[in-house]
């Protein structure tokens, strides 16, 4: 099962993709997640999490308009390929499923 | 969007993740810390901004953003080695007359570099065969006479080598050294003329010749001790054994015992010599006159030599830190001399500071740098037609450039593909400059006999390899400029419209280059033109007497009288005179001369004479008369002086000079008081660079050395045949020597023609050179412009019009390097080669301008032909295939 299995922080990156539809690229996910979690989330962890995800075969990405505050760079715009999409699905079955099966009991204590 | 606020991410965090960030990473990277840093700049202010840029790019560098390493870029640049080497002998093939342009110049002026390259590691050879030669040094001395410029000798006292043998710590061994050992060696008939040094015991241990026979401890200990060269040993014992053999030397009562045998110095050996000598001989004979000690003085410093070999760690400023005290103290002792002792590496000796009093080769170090400054030229010249046809024709490798970075190559691959191509162009070349090489070999070591007894410009591989990678280096940096350029060109742009690219722009830079080769050329033929003429000059100079026909001869020790009469035999000899030496050569003796005045003196140069000799020369009296006929008198009683002397002492007419006393000199009743009995004409006793001062001629029948001959003949061979045989008659041992005075002046002035020979030579090799990179341009220029040359035709233009046309530009950048070129030249001869010389040849129209309109036809021929050419196609055909 190698190549599709999904961290946490991998994860939460490509549902902020998904969240972020057409305007997903470096600054606004790394923004996004910032505000969502309250985590300071370091440049480099992001873009070695994307780096992975595209090697997964999760996401695609294109280039789109330079921009001036790029320094004439353009931006690299995400999206989530049907697998990755898949692979949140599978993850968030699986995630549904052991949550239903956990007991009111050690829900309760675990809460106190 | 925000207009920028003029402040920028640091631009070395910029550069550096642009340096190890994979390209496909780059941008998207590169564009996310530009937005972070507009927006930290209006949130946390530009301070924050930047650092956290920095931050940002320290904390990207993880595995997967560093590119590849580069030995994987290097491999394929290894591939891609077989396809550059190809396409590289595939665009010489193609472009056959730029190739070869290149190819003949680069090997005419490499094969004057390859002569360059063997003289440099041959000097630098030098000495190096002795063992630890960088830890041996040699005591050279300054001289000062009261505040007078000091003058600069590689000779010493005896004292100053006892003084640091005793007092100076840190030296392993020391040799003191006399030159001056000469004689004839007698073996009952058998006579040799053998010379050498007087040398202390521990020469061997200095110097690493190698001793074949004999104790190297003790072979130099006792007085009268020779060690022989094998060379040596061989003439005097033909094959027997050497060892401990005795022969007397000379007049010498105490026979000399050879106590060794050593190899002949190697020929890179500063030091060259037939036999060492001990020391103890030179001290033994000196104290023969306990009164005498003069020999043994401080200021004894004309023939003596100090030798030694530091221990480790000790430095040359150790060792010179401990002569200070030495030199003060000795330099009290006297109180209008000074003399500073201080040392030389022996490895400086040979192309070292000039020093004078020399023992063995030496050439001093204006040789080397004239040589690397001369060669450099000439192959920057070879260099400038390779970046200059290159550029020129970069037009249409533009197209190929662009082709190439459309399939994958990148900007390296490019420019090591261009640099490939200049290095074999260059190698080739070397194939030719090699051949070139022998051929230019011999001429340069017959130049001038002391040229061919210090190099042998022998082939080791050492010089080989430095040939190899002198070409690569040329390659490399000749075509280092074109392939910059070449590999900049961007794909998109060349496919698009080649013509639109920055290829004129370097239009500038190679008209640069143009003008600095025929800079160049000029100012090198101009100064070989001015050196013809000094030298025919000083060959043409009247030196106030008459040197024709006049053969001098070294009596070499015979007796004078009987040489005479020997010569004197023979019929075409008219007339036989007698001297001490031969003027306007540039030897000279010189005594201090004094008039009335005690404390007025000046030097006076003079040559001892017989009564003959001054009829034979054809000096003219302006007072007075002749020496007269006497036998060796009791004391030297008159003289006989040129004008300067009267004026110098203000003596008056020469008329009234006659029978006026002038002291010169001493001897040893006291001041030598001679009156003068004549007053010859000012003539030219000196070379004629220099100035005419006092000059005397005395009478002295002991001190005569050479004979003149006065000789009337049409058949000089048959002549020189009688007086070979009559010198035979009394002398088997030396070879007859002699010379005309006419070919002794010319020698006198060898450099002059040795200087014309060599830049002449250069200036050949420039103006080929540079002519062959004008043609190439011509014939570029041609072709890029023959349809508007068509054009031009067909509306009306007249070939002749269109010849100008083209030629004008090039002949333009000839006026300016004229221009550049003719006031250097005379600057550089009148102000600092000649400057100094009293006599010299003017610097003329001729010599400036003769070589400005040489280099204006060849120009105007090359650049014309290929321009006519042009002009005359017809244009319906070159115009039909648009």
């Amino acid at each position: 099962m190698k190549g599709t299995y999904l961290g946490e922080f991998q994860e939460l990156v490509l549902l902020t993709i998904l969240v972020l539809a057409e305007n997903a690229y470096g600054v606004t996910i790394q923004d996004e997640l910032g505000s969502r979690t309250g985590r300071n989330i370091s440049r480099g962890a992001l873009h070695t999490a994307l780096t992975r995800l595209d090697e997964k075969g999760f996401i695609t990405s294109e280039y789109g308009g330079a921009t001036a505050e790029r320094g004439g760079r353009r931006k690299r715009f995400y999206k989530v390929t049907d697998s990755g999409t898949k692979a949140l699905e599978e993850s968030k079955m699986l995630r549904d499923q052991l949550w239903s099966e956990v007991p009111q009991v050690s829900l309760q204590k675990a809460g106190n | 969007m925000k207009p920028s606020t003029g402040h920028t991410p640091p631009k070395w965090a910029n550069r550096l993740l642009e340096w190890y960030c994979r390209p496909e990473l780059l941008e998207d990277l590169q564009g996310d810390l530009h937005e972070y840093f507009d927006r930290n700049l209006a949130s946390k202010g530009p301070k924050r901004a930047r650092i956290n840029f920095v931050m940002d790019v320290l904390k990207f560098m993880r595995p997967y953003t560093i590119r590849k390493l580069e030995i994987l870029n290097n491999l394929t640049t290894i591939v891609m080695f077989k396809n550059y080497f190809k396409t590289s002998l595939r665009s010489i093939a193609r472009n056959k007359l730029f190739s070869a342009i290149n190819i003949i110049g680069l090997a005419v002026s490499m094969s004057v570099c390859l002569l360059a390259i063997s003289f440099l590691v041959e000097i630098d050879s030098y000495d190096r065969f002795h063992e630890d030669a960088d830890q041996i040094y040699r005591v050279k001395n300054s001289y000062q006479f009261l505040q007078e410029d000091p003058s600069y000798f590689a000779s010493t006292s005896i004292l100053a080598g006892k003084l640091i043998q005793e007092q100076v710590p840190g030296i392993k061994a020391s040799v003191i050294m006399h030159r001056g050992f000469s004689g004839d060696a007698k073996m009952g008939d058998y006579i040799v003329p053998v010379s050498g040094i007087h040398t202390t015991e521990d020469f061997f241990e200095v110097f690493s010749f190698e001793l074949l026979r004999g104790n190297p401890e003790t072979a130099l200990s006792e007085p009268h001790s020779i060690v022989l060269t094998d060379e040596t040993a061989e003439k005097l014992f033909k094959g027997q054994d050497p060892m401990g053999q005795t022969f007397q030397v000379g007049n010498e009562e105490t026979p000399y015992q050879v106590t060794g045998v050593m190899k002949k110095p190697p020929h890179h050996s500063h030091l060259r010599f037939q036999s060492l000598v001990s020391f103890a001989t030179y001290e033994e004979k000196r104290k023969e006159n306990p009164e005498e000690t003069y020999w043994i003085s401080w200021s004894n410093m004309w023939a003596n030599y100090v030798y030694m070999k530091l221990e480790d760690g000790t430095s040359q400023e150790d060792i010179e830190a401990r002569l200070v005290p030495i030199n003060d103290k000795q330099n009290e002792k006297s109180d209008r001399v000074t003399i500073n002792t201080s040392l030389q590496p022996m490895l400086a000796i040979v192309a070292g500071e000039n020093l004078s009093n020399q023992i063995g080769m030496s050439m001093g170090p204006e040789g080397t740098w004239i040589i690397v400054i001369l060669t450099s030229i000439v192959i920057l010249s070879a260099g400038f037609n390779y970046t200059n046809l290159s550029i020129a024709r970069s037009l249409r490798r533009a197209k190929e450039v662009g082709v190439r970075k459309v399939v994958g190559a990148t900007r390296g691959q490019v420019f090591t593909q261009f640099i490939i191509e200049a290095t074999i162009i260059s190698l080739i070349a070397l194939v030719f400059a090699y051949l070139l090489f022998f051929l230019i070999k011999p001429e340069f070591l017959n130049l001038d006999p002391d040229i061919q007894q210090m190099l042998l410009l022998e082939n080791s591989p050492k010089v080989f390899l430095f040939f190899i990678l002198f070409a690569v280096l040329v390659g490399f940096l000749a075509g280092f400029f074109p392939a910059t350029f070449l590999s900049k060109l961007r794909a998109v742009s060349v496919l698009k419209d080649a013509s639109n690219t920055k290829l004129f722009s370097k239009v500038n830079m190679r008209k640069v280059l143009i003008v600095t080769q025929f800079t160049l050329s000029l100012i090198f033929i101009i100064s070989a033109s001015i050196e013809l003429k000094q030298y025919k000059y000083a060959l043409a100079f009247d030196l106030g007497y008459d040197t024709e026909n006049v053969l001098n001869i070294w009596l070499q020790g015979n007796d004078i009288d009987q040489m005479a009469n020997a010569f004197a035999s023979v019929p075409e000899v008219s007339q036989i005179s007698r001297s001490a030496m031969i003027t306007s050569v540039g030897n000279r003796y010189s005594e201090t001369i004094k008039y009335e005045d005690p404390t007025d003196s000046t030097d006076l140069t003079y040559n001892f004479i017989d009564e003959h000799y001054l009829p034979l020369m054809g000096n003219r009296f302006l007072a007075g008369s002749n020496f007269e006929s006497r036998q060796l008198q009791e004391r030297e009683e008159s003289i006989i002086v040129n004008e300067q002397v009267l004026k110098r002492f203000n003596i008056g007419t020469p008329q009234e000079a006659l029978g006026k006393y002038v002291q010169v000199g001493r001897d040893s009743q006291g001041p030598r008081k001679l009156r003068i009995i004549g007053v010859v004409e000012d003539f030219q006793y000196a070379t004629i660079q220099e100035s005419i001062e006092s000059f005397g001629f005395r009478y002295a029948p002991d001190r005569l050395e050479m004979l003149n001959l006065k000789i009337a003949t049409t058949d000089v061979m048959a002549t020189m045949e009688k007086l070979e045989t009559a010198w035979n008659g009394l002398d088997q041992v030396h070879p007859f020597e002699a010379t005309f005075y006419d070919e002794e002046i010319q020698r006198t002035y060898a450099e002059h023609s040795i200087l014309f020979t060599i830049v002449g030579f250069l200036a050949f090799l420039t103006i080929s050179i540079a002519a062959l990179g004008l043609l190439g341009m011509g014939v570029y220029t041609a072709e890029t412009r023959l349809k508007e040359i068509s054009i031009r035709k067909v509306l009306g233009a007249s070939e002749g019009s269109l010849v100008t046309l083209l030629a004008r530009g090039f002949m333009w950048l000839l006026i300016i390097s004229a221009a550049i070129a003719v006031p250097a030249a005379y600057f550089l001869f009148d102000s600092v080669i000649l400057a100094d010389a009293v006599n010299k040849a003017n610097i003329g129209f001729i010599e400036l301008f003769a070589g400005v309109i040489i280099i204006f036809a060849i120009g105007f021929l090359t650049i014309g032909t290929q321009t006519w050419k042009a002009a005359k196609s017809n244009p319906a055909q070159t115009l039909r295939s648009e």
